[in-house]
Order: structure tokens, then C-alpha cells, then sequence
């Protein structure tokens, strides 16, 4: 049976509900065990919000305990030696634990300790999300089990170790690809078992509603600081901003308060992998071999799938974007044209790392290195007048045997 | 075909279509009915079933590593059809293959193949319109999952919105076998009821009940038992030739 006539509308599924809508994007497609909880969460987070005491508590922590404001850091080597617009770096990389994931688990932790919750439960791809969801369960003395992926554990096995020195268990997944979808599902089924006293604190700006507007909320604070930091340095807005789109978290919060300003371009940046095909990539936005609009782990967003709707494996060099969808949200921002989408490969990515370590002395992880590669494409073909942003998601300690391995680094063994 | 249940408690049996092959499937599902199942419930193989536990995210895994789809899914149904007029027949279904095939698309082939009700285990009622729309152009049954942690408002939209039965989840969690039949499943029942008895519609009691304790035990506050997890483990330690028998007899002694 053809499906191609269904294929060339993709957004023909209808809208039901509109809460947690971005267009046709998002929604709640779960089992009915967590509405429930999903409700509660949607209800305690609206009252957190409007508590002042709450935002205060945030940010005295983001500033004292997590290091916030990030600076916001002009890169006047790699902008010579590219010699196009001004880079400038939002250093996410200098935060507490390590990348911006913190800014969400804080928030997150607050309200499972603000709800009366005492077990919290995370999944983790690249390791990030779960060391600072284990830091912020140590901070708050919170019972924390963390889902990961086998394979994961295998390539990010340094964030395993702190995991479990900050006092997380940690549960590898064998499912699937063993990557960072797969401890999704495992976390969501252990909600849906213990969802009578159990926390989810879901990393990126994925999964049923609240949690995409949520996680967008804690994250926005990157686009704030950035946006005034821009304006204090330069005194106007800046031409590009590129970030790298996993789940979509650290680029929906660097976007999210430039939305407005139209003449800021907005560019996210997938995992293109080791190829084109379905399967050899993250990039759920490429036209040919890409995603289409599907529901995966709560929410309609574009999905990599096969014909019959079956969730395709993906592949990154970084655990990080190796995800088959994508937060709805950029679904949204996609279709409108208001933010522009592109990838970057597994080699572009690990030479972006090896050229930012060498001119500016900074060492990113791959998956921010992804948007490093995207701005090296970018910047000479651009003004010197004009100001190009790159959110720096995290630094790169995590990856040192990926790197060893990848780039033959002498002293790296096989 | 109405979704009936002629005995109490009424026997529905759950199996993961082409597990271990399509024809096997409708064999299994032929001796099922033959044996006292008043409900056939055809899953969809799935890539990534989150609601389910080890035995059928196995079992899916499997089927899925076959290519069976869900185009495959509605010719089994098809045949059972034509084998046994009278059976009640359910596509079991995640919502992505369905998406996928497009929702007016899905909803007409489904009817085509002569199914009486569809259950979507990630679609809750707030999101169903255009769902429950094409369900109502095409005569089938819409059910949906009730769950202990449902409060009595969304058993009401729940209640309300299904057709042939509501399902009820025994206790939370996952698919999978336990053993004994949680007192949630109870108290979840009678509040539904208040909401299900206007209008008629029974209640079948699901998640972890696997053998004739359990379904004696569920026959005591809900109109019908579902059987999942239980048969799709019987069918995985079977021989292929041997399955449908196996089931045939495990089935036979629920009632017993």
C-alpha cells in the first residue's frame, strides 16, 4: 500500500487539545497511567512560576552554586583566521558539571523537592543531563537512578564514573540501539510503575507536555544573559545565532528570546553523521532520508522512521544528537522558516574540535562542536562587521577516548 | 460485529502479530476463540512499545526485525474475519504506525478488514477529536485505556468516549505477569462504573493476569479479563507447529 500521497502533507494529523501546542507540534501522547502526573507536574510548575521566592531560589543558585552569568566570550583568532563576521561564544561550557543541562535539572530538582517527590529519575545520552540531574539530587539529597544507554555508557564511561561518585545509580539499557531513545523508554516505564512518588526529570526539550515548555523556560536564561552581553559589547544584536540541535534544548534556550528579532537568523545544527542514508544520521530535518512528523516518547514532532512508522536507529559520533526526534517546538520554528536547519558530519564535527582547541585554547564537546563546524562554514562568507553567536553547549572532557580513538592521537591505543 | 462478552467473565486475548510468524498468528488466534476468547486483540509490532514489559518488547522486537507492519497487521485481521464472523477483533496499536499511515487511511483499511474496535495505548481523549471522528465515519469501536491514577474526571471523559469496552489497567505499570491481581483493580472498576453503567459499556480488567485465578478473580468486579503478556510468553517458548494448540488449551482452562 502507497503512503507517498500522505507523505507530501505531513502536518495533515490533526490537532486535538491545545495546551502545550507549538503550531501543529507537541502535545501529550502517553499512556493514560501518567496524565495524572502529567497534570500535577503542569500544575506545580504553573504555581512555581508564579511564586517569586521560587525564581529567587533559582537564580541565587544558577549564580553561586552553578557560576551563572556564562561569559560570553569574542573568539578574535578563529574570527581572524576565518576571516569573516566577529564569533563570539556563549561559554555554556564553563557552567557547574559541565554544559548547560544543569540550568534545567536545577529547575526541575527544585520542583520535584517543591512537589514532596524524594526518588527522581533521569535518562542521559551523552552522560550531561545525568551528571547534573546526580548533582542536583546530591545537592538536595534526593535518591536519583539514572538511564543510559550501553552503548553510551561504553563511549561517555567518564560521566558514568561521576555519576556514581555524586551517589546516582546508574542502569544501562540494552534495548534497541542502546542509545539515548532506548533509556528513555526504560525511564518512562519506570515512571509509569512507580509514578506515585517518582520525580522525571526529562533533559531536553522533549516529551509530553509540560515538559517542552518547561525545559524551553529553565533554558532561556542562555538567550537572556546572551542577548544582554551582546548588547553591552558590540551595542547591537548579532547577524547568526548557531547552536546544536539534539532534543533541541540548548538551542530553543539560546533562540528563544531572539524569536522576535527578525533580522537575527537562527541556525540549528543536527548530526549528519557518517552519511545520508536513514540510519547513518541524526538529522531529522534533511529533506531526502530524513524525519517526518510522528509521535515518539510523548510528543508529534519529525521522527526518523521507515515507511511502516517504525523508529529508525541513528547514528552521531556524539551521544548527545544521536536522537530520532526532535523537540516540537523546532518542529514549529522549522515550517515557519523563522529558524534554518542544517548538519554537520561525525568528521566535520571532530575537526571543529581539533581547530577551536587549537586557536582559541577551548576544548568543546562534540555535540557543541557540531555548531562550532556549522559557524566555520558560515563565518567567512559573512561581513567582518557582522557578529556571529555560537552557543558552546559544553567543554569536551567527557570525550577525550572518543577523541584518542577518532583522531589517532599519539599514546591512544588502538 | 458488536463486541460482546456471552460469559463472565468475558476472555480477551491479546497477541503480537507475527510473533512468531503471520500465519501462525491467525492460527493462534483461530484456536483462541475456538477455546472461549470472546476478543481478539491484533497488536501492531512496535520499534520502541514503552508501556510494555520484557515478554512482548521481545516479541515486538521480534516481529519488527520480521518487517511485519501494520498493512500486515490488517490482513490478519482480515482472514480471522472471514474464518469466525461472529469473534470481536481489536487492532492494539502505539500511535506512530498509525500516524504514519494516516489517520482517515488507517481508520477506513481497518474497517475494510472487517475490525470492530481499535485501543491506541499513547492516545488519551483530549487529544482524540479527529480520531474519534474518523472512528465514528467508520463504525468502529474507539477504547481506551483507564488507569488507577485516573481521577474520576478523566474516568468520565474516558467512559464517555469509548465504545464495545473500556479498558482497565490493573495497577501501574508496564505489561508483564504478576501475582496476584492488585487491589487497585477493584476500586479502579467500581469508580468507573459510574460512568460506564448509563451507557452500558463492560469493562474489561488487563495488565498481569495470566491464569484462571486471576481471571476468577477479575470475573468477581469487571465483565472481562484480558490475557496478554501470558500467551505472548506461552507462544515464545512454543514451537511454532505447537503454538496454536498451547494457546487453545491455556485458554480452555482460564474458565475452568
Amino acid at each position: 500500500m502507497s503512503m507517498s500521497a500522505n507523505l507530501e502533507s505531513p502536518v495533515s494529523f490533526a490537532v486535538g487539545a491545545r495546551a502545550g501546542r507549538f503550531g501543529v507540534y507537541g502535545g501529550r501522547y502517553v499512556p493514560e497511567t501518567l496524565m495524572a502526573a502529567l497534570e500535577e507536574l503542569e500544575q506545580a510548575y504553573a504555581e512555581a512560576q508564579a511564586d517569586p521566592a521560587f525564581q529567587a531560589e533559582l537564580d541565587g543558585l544558577l549564580h553561586h552554586y552553578c557560576g551563572r552569568p556564562t561569559p560570553l566570550y569574542f573568539a578574535k583568532r578563529m574570527s581572524e583566521q576565518l576571516g569573516g563576521a566577529k564569533i563570539y561564544l556563549k561559554r555554556e561550557d564553563l557552567l557547574h558539571t559541565g554544559a548547560h543541562k544543569i540550568n534545567n535539572a536545577l529547575g526541575q530538582g527544585m520542583l520535584a523537592r517543591r512537589m514532596g517527590k524524594r526518588r527522581i529519575i533521569a535518562e542521559t545520552g551523552a552522560g550531561q543531563h545525568g551528571v547534573a540531574t546526580a548533582t542536583v539530587c546530591a545537592l538536595f539529597g534526593m535518591e536519583c537512578v539514572i538511564y543510559m544507554g550501553e552503548e553510551d555508557m561504553r563511549r561517555q564511561e567518564l560521566n558514568v564514573f561521576r555519576m556514581r561518585l555524586l551517589g546516582a545509580e546508574v542502569r544501562s539499557v540494552s534495548t534497541g540501539s542502546a542509545t539515548l531513545k532506548d533509556a528513555i523508554n526504560e525511564a518512562m516505564r519506570d515512571w509509569v510503575t512507580n509514578v506515585r512518588d517518582t520525580y522525571y526529570i526529562l533533559g531536553s526539550a522533549l516529551g509530553a507536555h509540560p515538559y517542552p515548555t518547561m525545559v524551553r523556560n529553565f533554558q532561556r536564561v542562555i538567550g537572556r544573559e546572551a542577548r544582554a552581553q551582546i548588547l553591552e559589547q558590540e551595542g547591537r544584536l548579532p547577524t547568526a545565532i548557531v547552536a546544536c540541535v539534539g532534543g533541541g534544548s540548548n538551542a530553543i534556550g539560546i533562540f528563544y528570546d531572539f524569536i522576535g528579532d527578525k533580522d537575527v537568523r537562527l541556525v540549528g545544527v543536527e548530526a549528519g553523521g557518517r552519511g545520508t542514508a536513514l540510519g547513518d544520521h541524526a538529522a531529522r530535518f534533511q529533506k531526502i532520508d530524513g524525519g517526518v512528523p510522528g509521535v515518539l516518547q510523548g510528543t508529534y514532532s519529525y521522527v526518523l522512521q521507515d515507511d511502516a512508522g517504525q523508529i529508525a536507529t541513528t547514528h552521531s559520533v556524539s551521544a548527545g544528537l544521536d536522537y530520532a526526534s526532535v523537540g516540537p517546538e523546532h518542529a514549529m520554528l522549522h515550517d515557519s522558516g523563522r529558524a534554518q536547519y542544517t548538519s554537520a558530519s561525525d568528521a566535520e564535527a571532530l575537526a571543529a574540535t581539533s581547530a577551536l582547541a587549537r586557536t582559541e585554547g577551548i576544548l568543546p564537546a562534540l555535540e557543541s562542536a557540531h555548531a562550532i563546524a556549522e559557524a566555520m562554514k558560515m563565518a567567512p562568507r559573512m561581513a567582518k562587521t557582522d557578529i556571529l553567536m555560537v552557543n558552546l553547549s559544553g567543554r569536551g572532557d567527557k570525550d577525550m577516548g572518543i577523541l584518542a580513538r577518532e583522531m589517532n592521537l599519539q599514546g591512544a591505543k588502538g | 460485529m458488536p463486541i460482546e462478552f456471552k460469559k463472565r467473565p468475558g476472555i480477551v486475548a491479546y497477541l503480537t502479530t507475527g510473533d512468531p510468524d503471520l500465519a501462525t498468528t491467525l492460527e493462534i488466534a483461530l484456536a483462541a476463540i475456538d477455546n472461549g476468547a470472546d476478543v481478539i486483540e491484533l497488536g501492531v509490532p512496535f520499534s520502541d512499545p514503552l508501556a510494555d514489559g520484557p515478554v512482548i518488547q521481545r516479541a515486538s522486537g521480534r516481529a519488527v526485525a520480521r518487517g511485519v507492519r501494520l498493512t500486515d497487521v490488517l490482513e490478519v485481521a482480515r482472514q480471522l474475519r472471514a474464518a469466525r464472523p461472529a469473534c470481536g477483533i481489536v487492532i492494539f496499536s502505539y500511535l506512530n504506525p498509525v500516524v504514519r499511515m494516516g489517520m482517515k487511511n488507517f481508520c477506513a483499511a481497518t474497517a475494510d478488514a472487517g475490525v470492530d474496535g481499535v485501543l491506541l495505548t499513547d492516545m488519551i481523549v483530549e487529544e482524540a477529536d479527529e480520531y474519534l471522528a474518523e472512528m465514528r465515519a467508520n463504525k468502529l469501536a474507539p477504547i481506551f485505556l483507564a488507569a488507577p491514577t485516573s481521577p474520576d474526571a478523566r474516568l468520565k471523559a474516558i467512559a464517555t468516549a469509548s465504545q464495545g469496552f473500556v479498558y482497565a489497567i490493573s495497577r501501574v505499570g508496564i505489561t508483564g505477569t504478576q501475582q496476584k491481581v492488585a487491589g487497585d483493580a477493584s476500586q479502579l472498576v467500581a469508580r468507573l462504573r459510574t460512568f460506564t453503567e448509563p451507557r452500558g459499556i463492560p469493562i474489561a480488567v488487563g495488565f498481569g493476569i495470566s491464569n484462571a485465578e486471576h481471571v476468577h478473580a477479575v470475573g468477581k468486579f469487571a465483565d472481562a479479563a484480558v490475557i496478554g503478556s501470558a500467551l505472548v510468553a506461552l507462544i515464545e517458548i512454543s514451537k511454532s507447529s505447537q503454538a496454536p494448540a498451547a494457546v487453545g488449551r491455556f485458554i480452555a482452562g482460564l474458565r475452568a
